[in-house]
């Protein structure tokens, strides 16, 4: 009998050139996005700027540049790109996440209400003319409490398809929260409030502060921790209720897990940011396409073009017209055409 | 040992069937036989815990299967589901590799320990060369060889087979049957069920012919398949006769000669 010796699951496939080159796309995606989004924006810094201000914070003489550069860079750029990192890497895992949970390619984060109960929040939280903070603390409390509803009536509601129960009451859950929504719409004063809630529903990385950044992140660390973990258990929910139990797999507890995960960071980001599509959905195609169908290696590339394409995408929005473009309109407006072509193109990653 | 003992089997208000005692013992095949909606799917589940049991008692080794957690329970168990399509291209080492879930630690992945018992399995049934073969563009019966190496790798006492030779070709389904013959061989208990009588024939120690969720008979195959219960069982006449050249029973369906001339 030979048995050979590999290194690891997924790596021994039979790999073309192009499938190789794959793991490296996302990294240098990743950090050209991040160098040129410093530069780009209403008060453009160029390349030679950016690394002498990162030289001069590096040797401790910040003295040597524009301390306007120094200004924007630090003190209005990097916290933006770093809310756009974590945020576009937070919705890309938890949509990884829930694709491979619910094995449905068309399974965004918002698949469970998580959107829709952080918008009603939000929402709430402008109607009632509320601090920042609370708008936020509201959208968090929103989201999570929209999926815990949607995961108790699913638990209540006893099938022998646990799944798509949960997706119908996502469903169902979701349209009642977006009713509320509408009706807060309809009664908020048209000149102050519906313009604010209008731009919360499209989402926007302008006003986010390092403060808000900071407040989210013991959630988004607590949220990666059972993805991460579990990451190589998670190719096994892929199979199924049923087969994953007869492989010895507890798959209401992971379940359960997974979902808080995803949730969890899902809630957090859009706290912060207001609802952005399209990311959830789209980039783990694309990291799958890259990677292959291993969910561990999926969530890596996921983390890593989920960050880059929002990073850029807030490029693009501060920059292509006088005022900042909502970050939903771009995400959508690119997103839906790219996916578009790449089910024309390729079944790789689903068949 | 797999025992079942009065088992009632269904799903809550809706009971399939009831009162079915069998056993399947190390080395032993046990074939499940029986027409469509007879509940031989539901039947399978019940003793594999993927369904509660409504009734009786299901043991392994004389403990019972209730008292199992999900991982001890597929350490002892391993299933094998009809061959379907996967969701995510997978190749068949990491498939089979799955099969070792109740033996990797919850938060790991599999080990060097892990990946050898994966290949040891694709070894016995002979495909090592599907290895690195996507498991969704391979066919169906090299998909259902890959299922059978995911449940050995599970390093199973019992094999639970769900109709393994459906949606398999003629020559597919000679070479599962002939798997099944060689795993019992090595001392695996395997229960399966087959729409074809004839498999019972070919490779099963005992037969159970469930039928609107009975068992109607249990015994050796070729004192229960006769053609008066195989009539009884499928509602069509059945010949049932000695092949000298192969040396077994065989069974076939006689198409009601009268009729067949005046068509």
């Amino acid at each position: 009998m030979t048995v050979r010796d590999r290194p690891s699951i997924g790596r021994d496939r039979v790999v073309g050139a192009w499938d190789r080159a794959g793991i490296w796309v996302a990294p240098v995606v990743l950090v050209a996005v991040v160098v040129l989004s410093f530069g780009i924006g209403k008060y453009p810094i160029s390349l030679a700027d950016f690394a002498a201000a990162i030289v001069g914070r590096m040797t401790g003489q910040p003295a040597a540049i524009d301390p306007t550069i120094d200004t924007v860079l630090w003190q209005v750029r990097l916290p933006r790109v770093l809310a756009g990192l974590a945020v576009g890497a937070a919705l890309a895992a938890a949509g990884a996440t829930y694709q491979g949970l619910f094995r449905n390619p068309l399974v965004s984060p918002d698949i469970l209400g998580v959107s829709a109960g952080a918008s009603l929040g939000a929402v709430l939280g402008i109607f009632l003319s509320l601090p920042v903070l609370l708008i936020q603390l509201l959208a968090f409390i929103g989201g999570l409490a929209a999926v815990a509803l949607v995961y108790a009536v699913g638990a209540a509601i006893r099938t022998r398809d646990p799944i798509l129960v949960l997706v119908l009451a996502g469903v169902a859950v979701g349209a009642l929260l977006t009713a509320c929504l509408s009706l807060v719409k309809v009664l908020a004063d048209p000149y102050n409030q519906l313009p604010a809630i209008t731009y919360w529903l499209l989402g926007s990385l302008a006003a986010v502060t390092r403060g808000d950044l900071a407040s989210i992140l013991p959630a988004l660390a607590i949220g990666f921790v059972p993805i991460i973990l579990l990451r190589w258990r998670m190719n096994l929910m892929t199979l199924g209720d049923e087969e994953a139990r007869a492989l010895g797999v507890d798959t209401s507890r992971l379940r359960a897990l997974f979902i808080a995960g995803a949730t969890l960071i899902t809630a957090a980001a859009v706290s912060i940011t207001g609802v952005i599509g399209w990311i959830g959905l789209l980039i783990p195609h694309i990291a799958r396409m890259l990677v292959g169908p291993d969910f561990g290696r999926v969530l890596l590339a996921s983390v890593m073009l989920g960050g880059g394409y929002l990073v850029g995408i807030d490029a693009l929005a501060r920059s292509i017209a006088a005022m900042e473009t909502p970050l939903g309109i771009l995400t959508a407006a690119l997103g839906a055409p790219f996916f578009l072509y790449l089910l024309a193109t390729t079944r790789k990653g689903w068949e | 040992m797999l025992a079942a003992v009065d088992v009632a089997f269904g799903y809550r208000g809706a009971p399939v069937g009831r009162g079915v005692t069998c056993a399947v013992a190390a080395g032993e095949v046990l074939c499940l036989l029986g027409p469509n909606g007879g509940g031989k799917t539901t039947l399978l589940k019940t003793l594999l815990g993927l369904i509660p049991a409504q009734g009786g008692a299901i043991t392994i080794d004389g403990q019972a299967l209730a008292g199992f957690s999900r991982p001890d329970l597929a350490r002892r168990l391993g299933y094998v589901p009809q061959a379907h399509n996967a969701f995510f291209p997978f190749t068949v080492r990491d498939v089979v590799l799955m099969g070792r879930a109740a033996r990797v630690g919850l938060f790991s992945a599999p080990s060097a320990r892990d990946r050898d018992a994966a290949h040891a399995a694709l070894h016995t049934l002979g495909i090592d060369h599907l290895a690195d073969r996507t498991y969704t563009t391979i066919s169906g019966g090299e998909r259902q060889m890959a299922l059978i190496a995911r449940a050995l790798a599970q390093e199973p006492a019992i094999l639970v087979m769900d109709e393994p030779t459906a949606n398999l070709d003629f020559g597919n389904q000679t070479r599962v049957l002939e798997q099944i013959g060689r795993l019992a061989a090595q001392g695996l208990g395997i229960l399966l069920s087959t729409h074809d009588p004839d498999h019972a024939f070919a490779c099963a120690d005992r037969v159970a012919l469930l039928q609107g969720g009975h068992l109607i008979a249990l015994g050796l195959p070729r004192e229960t398949l006769t053609a008066d219960m195989l009539r009884r069982l499928y509602g069509v006449d059945v010949a049932v006769t000695y092949l000298t050249d192969v040396g077994r029973y065989v069974c076939t369906p006689s198409f009601n000669r009268s009729r067949g001339k005046t068509i």
